[in-house]
């Protein structure tokens, strides 16, 4: 199976997880955010261009899900894989600490660029409810749940490397 | 924790990392616009236009594998609800708990608030009624302090000369006397009450007119009519009043037909020169709440 089918694989099961399941799970005012934690997983792994293309995707798909407006998601995710990847490409490379980094990050920023589109788009949001009460709570949960998210991620994509068609070196671990 | 290997590209020529950048630029600003592309369409469509009608379709083909998957995830999702629950009905018992004593507290509140008012209606009717003297007005207050044991019959109000309280003003309720001022400051009175072994009260029948004076009893609470004569007839259940006497340029403390009591109980012995009339007044003096001082009018006669 080729490295971008397998992305693909990765992201549509984490929307249709996110979606069905993961977004139910409510904990201290926060929920786990599955597809931003796989985003992320692919972006440090495969690049800014897989980043944003697959956060492109599964936010399309999770719009789709959701019934919510098309593109918002999309566009959120995409601006969060491309600047994960490159960050992973850039600062973060070789640092040991940037998937927690990565992790706070994206998830802050997802949070409030997300909440600031749906203002825009005139959609009733609370400002308090999603940059007071779910911030810091989803930040935690994403932390707790983004190392098993962040090795499946790595297991999945690390056996396309013996297909060969990625040249690409390990630095760490 | 989430500690894993970063790669990075394979080293590259200046020349590709040139186009790569070219291209990664490229196709972030596609998707950019794609997105906004599709945000501003989508918001702008009717709720049957082609995008709005292809997401639905779009669900409804993902829909049987959200069914399968919700199916499958249950029993956890349950789990996780059963233990959430039980997290939350703990926080909500202690919610509960502290909501039932604040109301309880209220209920209180109310009770006594609603205990003032019926006070406050008896004496407004008291005051109205023509039972109220003529030459007089009224400072309606509450009962700040009451007294510490059967010693001390006096209470405090929170009443005092800057509101026109007078010394020896006479004080009462709806039910009757009560006593009267004793000290005054500009903010507080005492009140030495009818049950005081100090406090005496020229009184009259209102039946048959017989006249005395009406001070403590044996006992705390009780009342007995004194130096009533012989001759005078007084009756088990007649009231009892103020006389309000007035001799030349001296009168009363008190105004005239401020109900003291009933009489409950008449008796002499031959040897006493005067008839033992025990009263019983209506008054509860051991749990006043709210009471009139009578203020005499400005140009009434002193």
């Amino acid at each position: 199976m080729t490295q971008a089918l397998r992305v693909a694989v990765l992201v549509f099961l984490a929307t249709v997880l996110q979606a069905s399941l993961v977004s139910s799970v409510v904990a201290f005012g926060g929920s786990p955010d599955l597809l931003l934690l796989v985003l992320v997983g692919v972006a440090l792994l495969c690049g800014a261009i897989t980043g944003a293309v697959a956060g492109f995707g599964g936010g399309l798909l999770l719009d789709v899900l959701t019934l919510d407006t098309l593109g918002v998601t999309a566009l959120v995710l995409a601006l969060a894989g491309y600047f994960t990847g490159r960050y992973g490409e850039t600062t973060g490379r070789d640092r040991g600490h940037a998937p927690i980094v990565a992790v706070v990050v994206a998830t802050a920023l997802v949070l409030v660029f997300g909440f600031l589109l749906h203002f825009l788009i005139g959609e009733a949001v609370s400002a308090r409810r999603a940059l007071l009460e779910a911030l810091l709570p989803t930040i935690g949960l994403n932390l707790l749940l983004g190392a098993p998210v962040l090795a499946l991620c790595r297991f999945a994509l690390r056996r396309s490397e013996r297909d060969g068609r990625v040249a690409e070196v390990q630095l760490l671990g | 924790m989430l500690g894993f290997p970063v790669r990075r590209p394979a080293t590259r020529t200046s020349t590709s990392r040139t186009g790569s950048a070219l291209r990664r630029r490229i196709v972030l600003g596609l998707l950019v616009v794609l997105a906004l592309a599709l945000v501003t369409a989508s918001f702008r469509e009717s709720e049957d236009g082609p995008l709005h009608s292809a997401q639905a379709a779009a669900a409804s083909a993902l829909q049987p594998l959200q069914v399968a998957l919700e199916r499958v995830v249950r029993p956890f999702r349950d789990a996780y609800g059963w233990t959430a629950g039980l997290f939350d009905a703990r926080a909500q018992a202690e919610r509960l708990r502290a909501e039932n004593e604040q109301l309880r507290l209220q209920v209180i509140q109310n009770e006594s608030a609603l205990q003032t008012n019926v006070e406050l209606k008896r004496l407004l009717d008291y005051v109205e009624g023509p039972q109220f003297p003529r030459d007089y007005t009224y400072i309606a207050t509450a009962v700040t302090s009451r007294p510490a044991s059967a010693f001390e019959q006096e209470v405090v109000l929170p009443v005092g000369s800057r509101d026109g309280v007078e010394l020896y003003a006479p004080v009462v309720t709806a039910e009757g006397l009560v006593g009267q001022v004793t000290r005054v400051t500009d903010g507080q009175s005492r009140v030495t009450l009818l049950t005081d072994q100090s406090s005496a009260v020229s009184a009259l029948d209102v039946v048959t007119g017989a006249e005395g004076i009406v001070e403590q009893g044996q006992t705390g609470n009780t009342l007995v009519m004194n130096r009533v004569s012989k001759k005078d007839v007084v009756n088990v259940g007649d009231e009892i009043v103020t006389s309000g006497w007035r001799s030349g340029n001296l009168q009363s403390l008190y105004p005239r037909n401020i109900p003291i009591g009933r009489v409950t109980s008449v008796g002499s012995l031959n040897t006493d020169l005067y008839q033992q009339v025990q009263i019983a007044s209506d008054v509860d003096f051991a749990s006043l709440d709210s009471v009139l001082v009578l203020v005499r009018k400005p140009g009434s006669p002193r």
